[in-house]
């Protein structure tokens, strides 16, 4: 019994060893160099139970299309998809509408514009990667379907990103071309702060201050680069409880069985 | 043997009872949990999101003059949308009366006599049939005409004479308003 | 076979193909040791998440496609259009870190209580093939959505076979299908890819036909000699298993559904970009340990530059062996483990060592994960260096001069005596 206690013990021990192990080695990439880790915020998508906070996420997606869209594309998100954030189908035609897209060859051969249609993925304000680094200084704006799941940190970042535009420190020179910010890896970022208070006016009359942005759009981008977020949690709640249920049960046949070895 | 009053004997039973309803139980759970782990599987397999939105196609139907036809792309087919005259909409009613291989008034054919709306696939072995477009042969009864195999079809859509079993197949659709219709 | 009452079907295709007998035999009567405890049970969860991995990726393989240009959107598509498509994915993308962890876990198994020793070297042997084939699947696995770390990774690997001499460039060239890492890589990976598991199958199969020669090994590491030691596979261990998946699943639940990207760069969610390199390029977490080896072989490494290794090759080339080294000189532990007793519970000076190269192989991970500056080039080498000689000096020397304690007469007597004391 006592053999049987030390291996028990010993097998927890190497179980924390490891753990702790790929709990700091996680750490330690996150604050690689000297750029500090953005605060972390609370999400409403957070958690094993978290959901997108609708409102949010609406007028995060005001905020990409008055602000970001000049620049960024969204390229992986179609109108259609807009459901999932509570969008009914008239609104989602109407968004949709309100864009260009182009179509073609017609039967001339010829390529033309016409209204944009929920099918449709939300246009790229460039043609091409190329026509996009040309007209901000050889640097592409990236594409931001996915930026939540691209960049360590996620909503945090994005958020401590967008509010991190502050003066440069004495003696830290700023190259021409771009702005110093607090959580950009190096410091040096070659987008000017794309946000101000009052740059924009929700359309639920909500104060658009920048932080009350950073956050609804942060919310936005989180829920288009993981629409199947809440689908997914939901889900999973369900998965875990029906395992520790059915492994409980297996348990207790296995005790039963293995009675007479025992 | 049926002395009932044997605690042991009556105490194994339950035992054996109480262990069989553990092995059932936890037999019916599993198997749940797998048919329900095996749908994703399944269901992966039918059409995903993006197939599924263009499942309908609009048509704008202000361009499409008198005696005009044209073909749209619907799930992937082509489908015939005709402006008919006055003439081929009388042609095609006076002839649910002739002798059709596959019977059907043109009143069910159309929700607005003045359109027709048809999928252009033969329904012999799945040509598109000519007679859209101006200068094509449209067959003996004014309507298509299929040149794989010779199949004759009327200004209902209807097959007349050639292989072809059935009139040419409606799509569902509808009218948004007198200029846009919907088809699926 | 006992007289067994067989429906008449049954043994109508038992006759003619005896698949029902054949089961019946190996996995029904099938003597197993009675005191296995639950490092026994990941053997069949490899065997599980095997068939998991397989059936995952064919259904992927629906909606993938293989080129460039349209690699990355078709993961994106099925993570948002295909029906159930992210869990799939998911499945996939996590099933393949739960591969290696059940299989680091089973082989550190097999080490600690000399699964290796006769007469089961080859079954051992067969198993270092699997972890191989499982390598150069998941390597290409991983190049496959597109991303920036897929491109780059995939980049530095095949890089790597230039360091052999004289046909080195050629190789690559080969690999390559181009110039470098492109389409024709790409398309290629996907068929290998798609080819690989199908030969761990194979594999698998030469692996449990071997176990079932010589039956499996226990904590003990004594062999079970009468009936009394074993008991039939069925419904022992088919429950003790079925259990243990039940344990598993939960684990990889967890992942899926709460921390799917757990194990995964952030920077494989941006389009591979051949033109901008990455700052860390990091190979997926169970690669870490050889590729901290693989980097620690530098120009001025004294296992390196103060031994007759530097006249004959590059660092580089020293790098690249040695890390192919660290796995095919396992094949030889039957041999470098020269105890007449398997069970590290009876060799306790060996048992310590064990530890001592199992947080090794830990610490080669961590290093492995950091970028190759400072401190972590110092810690690199040493860790480095301390695995070979674990394998090649403390193991021989320590199997051959330690006294082992005595283990007991049988399996039997073992269980009996522990439940009475």
């Amino acid at each position: 019994m006592r053999n049987n206690m030390k291996n028990r013990m010993t097998s927890t021990a190497v179980a924390l060893a490891l753990f702790g192990t790929v709990f700091l080695a996680g750490q330690s990439a996150q604050a690689a160099g000297n750029t500090p880790k953005p605060p972390a915020q609370s999400w409403s998508f957070s958690g094993m139970f978290g959901t997108f906070d609708r409102a949010a996420a609406q007028r995060g997606l005001q905020v990409y299309r008055e602000v970001c869209a000049a620049c960024h594309s969204l390229r992986l998100v179609h109108f259609r998809q807009l459901s999932g954030l509570g969008y009914k189908e008239a609104q989602i035609k109407a968004l949709a509408a309100e864009v260009e897209v182009t179509d073609g060859p017609n039967d001339e051969g010829e390529m033309f514009d016409r209204k944009g249609t929920p099918a449709d993925k939300f246009p790229s304000p460039f043609a091409n990667a190329k026509a996009a680094a040309a007209s901000n200084n050889g640097k592409a704006p990236p594409d931001l379907s996915l930026m939540v799941k691209a960049r360590i940190g996620g909503a945090d970042y994005l958020h401590g990103l967008l509010n991190g535009y502050e003066a440069a420190p004495a003696g830290f020179k700023v190259p021409e071309g771009g702005a110093y910010n607090k959580y950009f890896p190096g410091h040096v970022i070659a987008m000017a702060a794309p946000l101000s208070d009052d740059a924009i006016e929700y359309q639920d009359g909500t104060k658009a201050t920048v932080a009350q942005m950073a956050t609804d759009v942060s919310t936005f981008l989180a829920w288009a680069a993981e629409p199947e977020l809440e689908e997914r949690k939901s889900m999973g709640i369900k998965v875990l409880l029906f395992l520790l249920i059915f492994t409980g049960l297996l348990f207790a046949v296995k005790r039963k069985i293995w009675e007479d070895v025992h | 043997m049926s002395d009932t009053a044997d605690p042991a004997a009556s105490a194994e039973i339950d035992e054996q009872t109480r262990r069989d309803f553990l092995f059932a139980t936890t037999a019916a759970v599993g198997a749940v949990g797998l048919a329900t782990a095996v749908w994703p599987f399944i269901d992966q397999m039918n059409p995903a999101a993006d197939t599924l939105a263009l499942a309908s196609t609009e048509v704008d139907l202000g361009p499409i003059e008198e005696g005009q036809s044209i073909t749209v792309v619907w799930r992937g087919k082509p489908v015939f949308v005709r402006h008919r005259t006055a003439d081929e909409i009388k042609s095609a009613g006076e002839d649910d009366k002739a002798e059709l291989p596959d019977p059907e008034t043109d009143a069910a054919r159309v929700q607005q006599p003045k359109w027709l709306v048809m999928i252009g696939i033969c329904t012999h072995l799945g040509c598109i049939p000519l007679g859209n477009k101006s200068g094509e042969p449209k067959g003996e009864f004014g309507g298509w005409f299929c040149p794989c195999h010779g199949s004759h079809y009327d200004t209902s859509g209807r097959i007349r004479k050639g292989p072809a079993p059935n009139n040419l197949p409606i799509p569902a659709y509808n009218f948004l308003s007198d200029t846009k219709m919907k088809i699926g | 076979m006992s007289e067994k009452q067989m429906h008449p079907i049954i043994k109508w295709i038992d006759y003619r193909l005896p698949v029902f007998s054949f089961m019946e035999h190996e996995l029904h009567e099938y003597p197993t040791p009675k005191n296995l405890n639950y490092w026994w049970n990941f053997g069949s969860l490899a065997g599980i998440v095997l068939v998991i991995m397989l059936v995952t990726g064919i259904v992927l393989a629906m909606h993938y496609t293989a080129h460039v240009d349209y690699a990355f959107d078709s993961v994106e598509r099925i993570m948002r259009d295909v029906n159930y498509g992210w869990l799939i994915r998911y499945i996939h993308m996590n099933g393949g870190s739960m591969f290696f962890i059940v299989i680091y876990i089973h082989m550190f198994r097999g080490l600690y209580y000399g699964s290796y020793q006769a007469p089961r070297e080859i079954l051992w042997m067969i198993g270092v093939f699997i972890l191989l084939a499982m390598m150069a699947t998941a390597f290409m696995g991983y190049v496959l959505p597109w991303g920036q770390m897929s491109f780059w990774g995939a980049t530095v690997i095949t890089n790597l076979f230039s360091a052999i001499p004289i046909v080195g460039d050629s190789i690559v060239t080969l690999l390559w299908g181009g110039f470098s890492v492109d389409n024709p890589t790409l398309n290629r990976f996907f068929s290998l890819h798609y080819l690989m598991p199908f030969v761990i199958v194979g594999l698998v199969f030469l692996h449990l036909w071997a176990l079932h020669m010589h039956k499996s090994n226990n904590p003990l590491g004594i062999d079970a000699k009468t009936d009394q030691d074993s008991l039939p596979f069925h419904p022992y261990y088919t429950i003790k298993d079925l259990f243990g998946l039940g344990a598993f699943l939960i684990f990889f639940a967890y992942f899926v559904f709460f921390q799917p990207n757990f194990f995964g760069e952030p920077d494989n969610y941006i389009v591979a970009n051949p033109l901008q390199t990455p700052p860390h390029i990091v190979p997926e977490w169970y690669f870490l340990p050889y590729y901290a080896i693989l980097r620690a072989f530098t120009a001025d490494f004294f296992l390196y530059a103060y031994t007759p290794i530097a006249w004959i090759m590059s660092a580089k080339l020293a790098g690249v062996l040695a890390m192919f080294a660290s796995i095919l000189l396992l094949l030889l532990m039957p041999w470098l483990d020269g105890s007449k007793v398997k069970s590290s519970k009876f060799r306790p000076v060996y048992a310590m060592f064990f530890w001592i190269f199992f947080l090794d192989c830990i610490v080669l991970g961590v290093v492995g994960g950091k970028p190759a500056e400072g401190v972590w080039i110092n810690i690199g080498q040493a860790t480095t260096t301390y695995y070979f000689v674990h394998l090649l000096v403390i193991i021989p020397l320590v199997s051959r001069l330690e006294r082992p304690k005595t283990p007991p007469e049988s399996i039997s007597a073992a269980v009996t005596s522990k439940a009475e004391g």
